[in-house]
């Protein structure tokens, strides 16, 4: 048996090319007579468009095409799509608005795309591109999220008054305010989830090209499902048909939930490759990233927990505003919905609970999932409240989270909105988190640093999640457009190596590695003699891709069944070869042995057996190569607990993280090494949300935020070393026990952090605390204190 | 109007007619195919374009090709040894899962290659503070921090052993 299975920290088989620069991401990839696209976008948050002169454009040196809104309209190409369709709570479907490939009489964000230019070369097209003259009507424009719905606001789309998509609601609001009427203490707070900009490193690009001899086009596009982008091009926007797209998404150099809407850019590279009948490329330099990719979280929140005389939560009732921007992107529906309000029961035993999020346009960039996708804006309510309850009635917060946790015992616990968790040990989470971070010695830290004239807090986040996602017939009865299984394919060469094509995609996850290590534990196969092929539409058979966390328990369990039923075929080809009862064969650490004998065929040798079937049975197919898709029971329920320590600096604001600790509980672990690295990188991206990042418009509309100059993005010296360890309670429900690490980090720092800060300075207090901010609360708590 | 620029590239001369404004990054990426050497931000802050000019990190996409004119510069492709080794950090980068997406390692490994040249006994705060013009999403440094440390001690016993 190789030592390179399942709980083996092997290194990365896909590190070798990215180490010596032969990674190929969509960008290194150049076609044969390739073009260039530049788009025309819009400076303004909303205008009409008089007029599009693309006269002096078209004049230009190089320019082969100058392309608009009408154009795309007179080849009866259509808008793209959200692949979710949620009612509101009177039962009306949400309202969607136009979502044109390039906008068509009005634009509705800084950044919008109007018009593209195609040229020989990238230069020539971005000169031309700024030749193409505009008469633009700018109207007033409506960005805030509070204040989207009120009367009087400008207007977004016309399908929506006041700028609602959607009122959603879920849970038993009659239960909940009865909670209210009973409660012994109720706790309020006010939520402000900033608004990010996701930034993985690889900007978005794309390759369309049309081949007029097969008559087929192929992309190369930065995705993060492939398979999907197949599907809504062609079944929704109009270009070619299924079997007609070729989509390879090559090396991805991060997603972070970004790269799994359906842009215009991608778009239009496909349409216009036909028009000027040679490949066009666009590479989206970072102005352009910060501008048209999926924004992330916004959403404006109050919060009530209601709570008894012990302690013991009884109701929790939230109402948010959630700004979905201007459009609704892919996945922007069921990110504030479903992968949101059913989250709200947290860890704890909460009877009644009570969601209403209203969902509104604004004219700015379209908001979209990103890592953790509506759980991290629950896990900042729900981790935000339950550390100012604490608080208000002077209970230890460890002590006040341990007293209204769901026991180990209640598994299978069913909270009331909707979910049913699977399995879970809160309790040794908590202890085995308390236990790394020191927490019983805080307060002698804390007087350390009030010697030292600084201000020291601590602050707990026990956050769960729902990943995996998702059971087809329960997202589809909730209004999911698609199912979402996933599959895998196993081939056996003839010398017994392996092939295996997964639907998943990997852009920085390492499913190259894991899945490898799945099949070495389930097959007997060296993680060096296999190979995991994804991300390209041609070879691999449909899959829905990598969001979620969803690789490992949904693409990996799908493996499992293949696995399982090429060991049920090597069963019957070694039963003949060893002259054996099918019923008498073992298969184990990649041998088919005859049951208390030493005869044994290793399964390379049953591969071989079966490519070169000379003595082989007689009813049976040769060859050794099985598909399976696999569709989750439930959702996986990863869960933790993670403490931040902080110290701040009262004369600067300046706050330093000086301890960040994480224990979670993803069921089994495949390789540990990767799974620390999932942690580190979620947790750097909470904090930078909580202490750094924040996506700013002003009142006009325009971006203030748009380059690395203005956004904070976190640095290495922004952060110490990160303290992660596991429990491990197995997925009940999947052949792995697998949950999901992804986005855990993101999920579980921002209140961890926040909890710390507003610990250390006294005083409540939103993201991200930015040394200004920070300072600012503390001098607002000042002259309170003064009249104490 | 174009100008002519020679220069050597990993260790090979090279001799191209480019347009003035031609940024360094898009000579190696687009006029030598070198692709390993990226481009993640239009503002200098990101990193993943980190090349050695005459020995010194430089960001590929705020220097003019034209004015690497008689340089020698080293990208990603040329850091190896051979084609089957890895210079040790990389190495370093592999063994602590110091990479992820892959997309700021070319940038990042360039950058800290350079930081040991400078000071071949970092202590984790020096690493973490040359490293500020490098940006990663993915890795939260941790393992990134962890890598380069570990490839000082590496270089410091090859030192050590050479002498």
């Amino acid at each position: 048996m190789a030592d390179d299975g399942i709980g083996a920290s092997i290194t990365r088989k896909e590190d070798r090319r990215f180490l010596v620069g032969r990674g190929t991401y969509t960008d290194d990839i150049n076609r044969p007579h390739q073009t260039y696209a530049a788009f025309v976008r819009s400076p303004h948050a909303h205008a009409g468009i008089r007029g599009i002169d693309t006269s002096a454009a078209e004049n230009a040196p190089g320019v082969l095409a100058v392309l608009t809104g009408k154009d795309l309209a007179d080849d009866g190409i259509g808008d793209l799509i959200c692949g979710w369709l949620i009612h509101s709570r009177d039962g009306e479907p949400m309202k969607v608005g136009e979502y044109a490939v390039l906008a068509k009489d009005t634009v509705r964000f800084v950044g919008h795309h109007v018009a593209v230019v195609v040229a020989e070369t990238l230069i020539e097209a971005r000169d031309a591109a700024e030749l193409v003259d505009v008469d633009y009507d700018v109207r007033p424009a409506c960005v805030a999220t509070a204040t989207a719905t009120a009367d009087g606001q400008p207007q977004v789309h016309p399908e929506a008054p006041n700028n609602r998509a959607f009122d959603w609601e879920l849970g038993d609001k009659a239960a909940t305010d009865a909670a209210f009427e009973n409660a012994h203490h109720v706790t309020k707070i006010d939520i402000v989830n900033n608004r990010l900009i996701p930034n993985a490193m690889e900007p978005r690009a794309a390759i369309g090209e049309y081949d007029f001899g097969t008559e087929d086009y192929t992309l190369y596009t930065t995705s993060q499902n492939p398979h999907v982008a197949r599907l809504v091009l062609t079944a929704f926007v109009g270009i070619g048909a299924e079997h007609n797209l070729r989509v390879i998404a090559p090396d991805v150099g991060g997603g972070f939930g970004s790269k799994i809407n359906i842009y215009p850019e991608e778009t239009v590279c496909l349409w216009a490759s036909k028009k000027v009948s040679r490949p066009v490329k666009w590479t989206g330099d970072r102005s352009e990233a910060f501008m048209a990719d999926t924004h992330g979280r916004d959403h404006v929140t109050t919060a009530e927990l209601a709570l008894d005389a012990d302690g013991k939560m009884l109701g929790l009732r939230v109402h948010s505003y959630a700004n979905i921007g201007a459009h609704l992107a892919l996945f922007a529906s069921v990110t504030p919905t479903y992968l949101h309000g059913t989250l709200f029961s947290g860890q704890y035993v909460l009877p009644a609970i009570y969601i209403n999020l209203e969902a509104v346009y604004t004219h700015t960039a379209p908001v979209d999932a990103y890592r953790g996708a509506g759980r991290p804006e629950t896990a900042y309510i729900v981790e935000r409240i339950a550390e100012v309850a604490a608080r208000e009635l002077g209970m230890d917060p460890a002590e006040f989270r341990r007293r209204n946790f769901i026991q180990p015992d209640q598994f299978p616990y069913q909270t009331p909105v909707a979910l049913t968790y699977d399995t879970g040990d809160y309790p040794t989470i908590l202890d085995r988190a308390l236990a790394m971070s020191d927490y019983d010695s805080f307060p002698q830290r804390r007087a350390e640093s009030e010697a030292n004239g600084k201000l020291r807090g601590i602050g707990l986040s026990c956050y769960i999640e729902a990943c995996g996602i998702a059971p087809s017939a329960v997202v589809g009865s909730l209004g999911a457009g698609v199912g979402l299984w996933e599959s895998a394919k196993i081939r056996f060469n003839a010398t017994g190596n392996v092939l295996v094509y997964t639907g998943a995609h990997s852009h920085g996850q390492g499913h190259e590695t894991t899945f490898a290590q799945v099949i070495s534990s389930h097959l007997g196969i060296p993680v060096d003699h296999v190979e995991i092929v994804h991300g390209d539409t041609e070879k691999t058979q449909m899959g829905m891709g990598t969001y979620g966390s969803r690789s490992l328990a949904v693409g990996g369990s799908a493996i499992v069944k293949a696995a399982d039923k090429i060991v049920a075929k090597g069963t019957k080809i070694a039963a003949h070869l060893l002259e054996a009862s099918e019923a008498d064969i073992e298969f184990k650490d990649g041998a088919f042995t005859v049951a208390g004998t030493d005869r044994s065929k290793t399964i390379q040798e049953i591969a071989f057996a079966a490519y070169v079937p000379h003595n082989y049975p007689e009813d049976l197919e040769p060859g050794l190569e099985e598909s399976a898709f696999y569709d989750p029971a439930n959702f996986t329920y990863p869960a933790g607990t993670h403490i931040c320590e902080v110290e701040v600096d009262p004369e600067t604001g300046v706050v330093e993280i000086v301890n960040f600790t994480a224990v979670d509980d993803f069921g089994t672990v495949v390789n540990p090494m990767i799974v620390e690295g999932q942690v580190h990188g979620g947790i750097a991206q909470g904090v930078g949300q909580a202490m750094m990042e924040n996506c700013v418009y002003d009142e006009d509309g325009a971006l203030i935020t748009g380059s690395y100059m203005d956004y904070c993005m976190p640095r290495a010296q922004d952060f110490p070393g990160f303290k992660v360890a596991t429990t491990e309670t197995p997925c009940p429900h999947n052949p792995l026990g697998v949950k999901g690490c992804g986005e855990a980090g993101a999920i579980a720092a921002p209140p961890a952090v926040m909890n710390a800060i507003t610990d250390a300075i006294g005083t409540d207090m939103q993201m991200p605390a930015t040394p200004l901010r920070v300072w600012q609360a503390l001098q607002a708590k000042a002259p309170a204190m003064a009249a104490e | 109007m174009a100008v002519s620029v020679s220069l050597t590239v990993n260790g090979k001369s090279v001799s191209r007619e480019v347009e003035p404004r031609t940024l360094l990054v898009e000579f190696l990426r687009e006029d030598l195919g070198l692709t390993g050497t990226h481009v993640g931000c239009d503002t200098s802050q990101c990193g993943a374009c980190v090349v050695h000019v005459d020995g010194k990190s430089v960001k590929a996409c705020t220097m003019l090709a034209a004015r690497a004119e008689g340089a020698s510069v080293l990208t990603i492709e040329g850091l190896a040894p051979s084609p089957e080794d890895l210079h040790p950090m990389q190495a370093a980068f592999r063994d602590n899962h110091g990479l992820q997406c892959g997309f700021c390692t070319p940038g990042m490994i360039m950058s800290a290659v350079d930081l040991l040249q400078h000071n071949a006994d970092p202590s984790e705060q020096d690493v973490r503070e040359w490293l500020e013009g490098n940006i990663c999403r993915c890795t939260g440094y941790h393992n990134i921090v962890k890598a380069v440390l570990d490839a000082a001690g590496r270089m410091r016993g090859q030192q050590q052993a050479a002498e």
